[in-house]
């Protein structure tokens, strides 16, 4: 039993995710169909950005309550800085820069503040959505220039960027992880921080980065978020954090940080979206799929820990 | 004459402690240099403030005569200071290469690492030290020796011009450790100093050049190797004679206590039967690897997987979990006190009370008076070092906490103790303390099993000796047949 537990712990998550779409592709005859599969894509598009870079804050050992807050922030600043200056470039980096700066504050908050990583991003959490509500006193601000949309409603060659920019970023996340020493130190301080810093590295300057990067990834959400419902509310990505943990952790990343990959995270996100429009075609009640999803997410746990325990 | 390193009056307080008081460390150039002291005689602060773990409060460093000032490990290691940590300090989950290059890969078009610089520096580095380990292989999966290779071959690869070694033989055979000591002159006509850390006599004799002693946070002096025997270097250390290193009381030995018979562990332990008397203190010996640990723990009911049968006092028992053994009266106290005797980020009055909970419980309350009572008794019986019960354990020196687990299993008297290596890393002072306790153990009618790898110690302190080989029970020798080649040839059968 342990054994088969280790051995699904590498390959586990796709193993999970060609079973379910082999389960979904008999019950239902739409499930396979190119539209629907697409359809899927875009539906985890968001998450599956935005869990890249709390699949880097995992693997350092750290966590990331903050991004829904910060999708409805980034969101609504900057769509009122398009509706207001009309400049759909500004309102892109206002975006960016808001999620950014966030990521780096949290990361100073963790580092030098000495904060651990829950508290702080909680309290970031509730600081940012307040603010959103602040500052647009609680009303949509809706109705884009189709450059600010680009993100969540357009596309390149008939590919929509909901497809593209997902691909684009794990590819270079994928690089990042496995081949620079960025990516070694990344995994190194969720192994052993200690050790890590005793190398003579600086180990805070690297956590600040990855929450930093973390931030953007998850501005980038944002923009792609507003850019398909064409819409900022101060009540959007309720739950997101939820969401990009569970992609991390049913994508095999251990949440003690050291151990993961980030192809798992994608895969992590693609279970989510497949079992939520599967359930859908099945015509099953959504309240069963939050259910099912749980369900998901204390296995791949448990899966992690026995991998564990058969280590040490 | 100018030294490679010279550490000029280095002072360091802590709340309420003086560590270290005008200490003064001179090391020549490709010396290889031994600090010596007993536990909490600031040999680890002075090695923390060397390699920039510690920020010194006076004092002044000189590396070839110029002096530096070392603010964090990466200044240390910029200044040519590396330092091999007893506890390694590796990252568990990254590769070999990963781990030696962890600080310095090699860069490929601004971003990329170069890999095949990587592997081929590392292989170049291992193979400078005689060792094969692929560097490809994860650092969790290694044995402890190798990854203690690894660890000095990570400071290697830098440009190093002193080498600090923390007790790094602690976890290696006698021929891992030769090999080290012949990487270590090689490293040292090359022009490094090496600073060598240990609690082994023989081993300082063996490849140190000079001696600075160490006692209280004070320098007591500093000799050449030559000037010195193990009794004058001991003499230094504690201050005081170490007349005997193993104090054997006359205890009368009573009737049969425990009794295993046919046990076996899976790949381990191959059908061993013994039995222990009242009084008795039975070593267990053998190389690493020949299943003593695997053995006891088995007794312990911490190991799955065994077969054979236990009797306590004359009476089969069941024991199947550490929770058994503890309820019969069973106690182990293991090798990484660390890890499974203490919790270490607890105080030591804490560490003391959980263990034995009931005995501290009124109705539904902890009885804090007569915790706070019982650990200030227990602290004073063990001589546990320590400025309060407050303390929190891992604050402790190595000693000292090895004297609280002991201390902790004192208390439910127990009818047998089992010791896993009890004196590994500790010093020559405490050594002969523990030595004493599991004497007096005995004497209480405990029974008492010591596993150790040092047969010095077994022989000094066992009433009989078993030895295993290759999970097998090979030998058995009354104390009256002690002979060191004996047991050892018994021991490689």
């Amino acid at each position: 039993m342990k054994l088969s537990f280790g051995l699904l712990r590498g390959t586990g998550s796709l193993i999970a995710l060609v079973l379910i779409v082999i389960v979904f592709s008999v019950t239902s005859p739409v499930f396979l169909e190119l539209n629907n599969l697409m359809n899927i894509i875009v539906q985890v598009a968001v998450i599956s950005v935005i869990a890249a870079g709390a699949m880097f804050i995992i693997l350092t050992g750290g966590i990331d309550l903050s991004v829904g807050g910060m999708v409805a922030l980034a969101g609504v600043v900057s769509a009122s800085v398009v509706r207001s200056s009309g400049s759909p470039a500004l309102a892109i980096v206002v975006c960016l820069g808001v999620a950014l700066m966030f990521g780096i504050l949290a990361g100073a908050l963790i580092t030098y503040g000495k904060i651990p990583p829950f508290v702080c991003t909680l309290g970031i959490m509730s600081v940012a959505r307040g603010l959103a509500f602040v500052y647009s006193g609680g009303i949509p601000i809706s109705n884009f220039p189709a450059a600010f949309r680009f993100a969540g409603a357009g596309s390149i060659a008939g590919v929509p960027m909901m497809v593209i920019i997902p691909i684009v970023v794990y590819a270079a996340l994928w690089v990042v992880l496995n081949r620079t020493p960025f990516g070694k130190i990344v995994y190194a301080i969720g192994s052993n921080e200690e050790a890590t810093q005793l190398t003579g590295i600086n180990t805070r300057k690297y956590k600040i980065i990855v929450y930093a990067l973390a931030g953007l990834l998850t501005g980038l959400g944002a923009l792609m978020y507003i850019g398909r419902i064409n819409s900022g509310h101060p009540n959007s990505a309720l739950g997101y954090e939820l969401d990009a943990i569970a992609a991390v952790v049913i994508g095999g990343t251990s949440l003690s940080g050291g151990r993961g990959s980030i192809v798992g995270t994608i895969i992590g996100a693609l279970i989510m979206g497949v079992i939520g429009n599967g359930l859908n075609l099945l015509n099953i009640d959504p309240y069963y799929q939050s259910v099912v999803l749980g369900t998901v997410i204390v296995l791949a746990v448990m899966i992690d820990q026995n991998s564990k325990n058969q280590r040490a | 004459m100018t030294y490679a390193l010279e550490m000029q009056n280095i002072s360091k307080r802590f709340p309420g402690v003086v560590a270290l008081d005008r200490v003064t460390l001179q090391v020549g150039r490709g010396e290889i240099h031994s600090v010596v002291g007993e536990n909490g005689a600031g040999k680890s602060t002075l090695m923390k403030i060397l390699s920039g773990a510690y920020r010194k409060d006076e004092g002044t460093i000189l590396l070839d005569g110029l002096p530096i000032e070392i603010t964090s490990p990466q200044s240390a290691i910029d200044a040519g200071i590396g330092t091999v940590y007893q506890n390694l300090n590796l990252i568990p989950d990254l590769t070999v290469a990963d781990n030696i290059f962890m600080n310095r890969f090699a860069v490929r078009c601004g971003v990329a690492i170069d890999r095949k610089a990587t592997r081929l520096g590392t292989e170049d580095v291992l193979g400078l030290m005689g060792c094969d380990i692929s560097p490809s292989a994860i650092v969790a999966d290694l044995s402890v020796a190798d990854q203690q290779m690894v660890a000095i071959a990570r400071v290697l690869v830098g440009d190093i011009r002193v080498l600090i070694l923390d007790e790094p033989t602690s976890s290696l055979s006698p021929q891992e450790a030769e090999r080290l000591f012949v990487n270590m002159r090689s490293l040292a006509a090359r022009g490094v100093s090496i600073i060598f850390i240990s609690h082994h006599m023989e081993e300082i004799f063996n490849v140190a050049e000079r001696v600075t002693v160490l006692r209280d946070g004070g320098l007591v002096g500093s000799w050449g190797i030559g000037e010195l025997d193990e009794a004058s270097l001991v003499h230094h250390m504690v201050g005081r004679e170490v007349r005997e290193m193993f104090p054997k009381a006359h205890v009368e030995i009573g009737e049969e206590i425990l009794r295993v018979s046919h046990i076996s562990v899976t790949g381990w332990v191959d059908d061993v039967s013994f039995s222990l008397r009242r009084g008795e203190i039975l070593g267990i010996g053998g190389l690493v690897g020949a299943g003593r640990t695997e053995l006891v723990k088995a007794i312990f009911g911490a190991i799955a997987g065994r077969s054979g049968e236990i009797f306590l006092d004359g009476e089969k028992v069941a024991i199947d979990s550490p929770e058994d053994a503890v309820r019969q009266g069973l106690a182990f106290i293991p090798e990484n006190r660390r890890d499974e005797g203490l919790l270490s980020d607890f105080s030591v009055e804490d560490n003391i009370v959980i263990c034995n909970l009931q005995k501290f419980t009124r109705g539904i309350f902890v009885d804090r008076k007569s915790c706070q009572t019982v650990s200030d008794r227990v602290i004073r019986e063990m001589a546990i070092k320590t400025p309060s019960r407050q303390q929190i354990a891992k604050n402790l020196s190595g000693g000292n906490q090895q004297k609280l687990v002991l201390g902790k299993w004192f208390l439910r008297n127990p009818r047998v103790i089992i010791f896993d290596e009890p004196t590994r890393g500790i010093d020559v002072g405490a050594k002969a303390e523990i030595h004493r306790t599991i004497g007096e153990l005995a004497k209480n009618g405990v029974g008492v099993i010591v596993v150790s790898s040092e047969l010095p110690e077994l022989m000094g302190i066992s009433d009989r000796i078993l030895t295993l080989s290759k999970g097998k029970l090979k030998g058995e020798f009354d104390r009256r047949d002690f002979t060191a080649e004996r047991i050892m040839l018994a021991a490689t059968a």
